[in-house]
């Protein structure tokens, strides 16, 4: 971790920080079960892009952020955050490799995965779910995917982070 | 995850770690504050003469009712020193306003900018002008996290005030409703009671508004019937909401809090 072999560790953080707020950004009551999971798009992103920067101690930061700005338990989020950093940083080569549909496609099972975690430990904790709604997430992350990689990549390139 | 949800220690964790990120929320609930802020302030002279007359009437209405409310009091006061009975009237309460931050969808909290620095606790009660809103499950220097009486694992002692029933109120979730809990077949309500908290759990002052029953459907082949309320505190509309500090809960609070749910 030198300060010669990283560059534009800030434009990560922002990122990160900007998927946080959108997160929690008030939205009309018909779309909260659509929001998409911005915080596991964008470490989706960087996990891919830079797996040797962004792996799974960031995904779990970032994950115990989340569960105290959404106010669930300690770690609901870190624990889908971390499998999902750990898949993608296992097969990000075959992933780069994708076409960028493909990609999507990719990133909904993964995302479905997530939710399945965290859906797992609500019913843990005696919630009670009884429709796919908890799915809904997973496809909006999936159609929005394209442009979050066009637009992070863009970014990358421009603030030459690597 | 175990250790937060089995131990209190976790709790001091969060409580700072919100602080650090109370920032970002008042960041993100910054623009429908501006929002309502130019609102106010380019409104139109005639909207707010409107507005002032609508409120010195409904002033004036407020006042009338409130010399009868002080003559009640004293008449209910002297009552009590003659019955020798000690229930203290005496609350504080503080108004506070929802930040605009949406949290877990899948439980139904509210954000407050109030935090332990203005000596909020966790279980405090929170009202708006309609009735009983939720109490307080997390609290940060200067946000706290409310959990509203819709939420699916908040339970409230409440009272029908027709018969003087006791039940519990349940939350239900999505759905804008609470269940009423072991109430049986016979129990003789009906739809439109008025439900008060009983003040039982010791976490809820007594005599506050909850709601009002919407549905009462006896079920012969169970023991209870099923019962609906719809919660007369506007839970979903609301901008400026009040902290409730009575004499009770404040030795609660310096005993070491109440329990989580009542």
């Amino acid at each position: 971790m030198s300060r010669k072999k990283h560059h534009g560790g800030w434009v990560i953080l922002t990122s990160l920080l900007i998927g946080l707020m959108f997160t929690i950004m008030p939205l009309p009551s018909w779309a909260v079960a659509w929001r998409p999971d911005w915080v596991a798009l964008i470490l989706l992103y960087w996990c891919i892009a830079l797996p040797q920067r962004v792996g799974i101690t960031s995904a779990w930061i970032v994950g115990i952020f989340e569960d105290i700005l959404t106010d669930t338990l300690l770690g609901q989020h870190s624990l889908s955050l971390i499998c999902l950093s750990y898949i993608s940083v296992k097969l990000h080569r075959r992933i780069r490799a994708f076409p960028i549909w493909q990609q999507a496609v990719g990133v909904f099972v993964l995302m479905l995965l997530s939710e399945i975690l965290s859906i797992w430990i609500r019913s843990l904790l005696g919630a009670q779910h009884t429709d796919w709604s908890f799915s809904y997430p997973a496809i909006s992350s999936m159609l929005l995917w394209p442009w979050i990689f066009v637009m992070l990549r863009d970014i990358r390139r421009m603030y030459h982070v690597f | 995850m175990v250790a937060d949800y089995r131990y209190s220690y976790v709790k001091q964790i969060r409580t700072d770690l919100s602080a650090a990120i109370y920032p970002l929320q008042y960041l993100v609930s910054l623009p429908v504050q501006t929002g309502q802020w130019l609102s106010q302030n380019f409104s139109t002279r005639g909207q707010l003469l409107n507005e002032m007359a609508q409120l010195r009437e409904r002033n004036l209405l407020l006042q009338v009712s409130l010399q009868k409310y002080e003559d009640l009091k004293s008449e209910n006061e002297r009552l009590r020193t003659l019955l020798d009975s000690s229930i203290k009237l005496g609350e504080r309460m503080l108004l506070t306003e929802v930040l605009a931050v949406d949290l877990d969808p899948f439980a139904r909290k509210i954000m407050i900018n109030k935090g332990t620095s203005q000596g909020v606790f966790n279980g405090q009660p929170l009202l708006d002008a309609y009735g009983v809103l939720g109490q307080v499950t997390n609290t940060g220097p200067q946000s706290s996290t409310v959990m509203l009486i819709t939420d699916p694992s908040h339970a409230l002692p409440v009272q029908v005030v027709r018969t003087g029933l006791r039940t519990i109120a349940m939350g239900m979730g999505a759905t804008n409703r609470l269940k009423l809990l072991y109430l049986p077949n016979n129990s003789g309500i009906k739809v439109g009671d008025l439900l008060v908290t009983s003040g039982l759990g010791g976490q809820f002052p007594a005599g506050y508004p909850v709601g009002t029953v919407a549905e009462f459907t006896p079920d012969i082949g169970q023991p209870y019937a099923q019962v609906q309320a719809i919660p007369s505190a506007h839970l979903e509309r609301n901008r400026e909401v009040l902290l409730v500090w009575t004499s009770e809960e404040k030795q609660k609070a310096a005993s070491g809090g109440g329990e989580e749910k009542p």
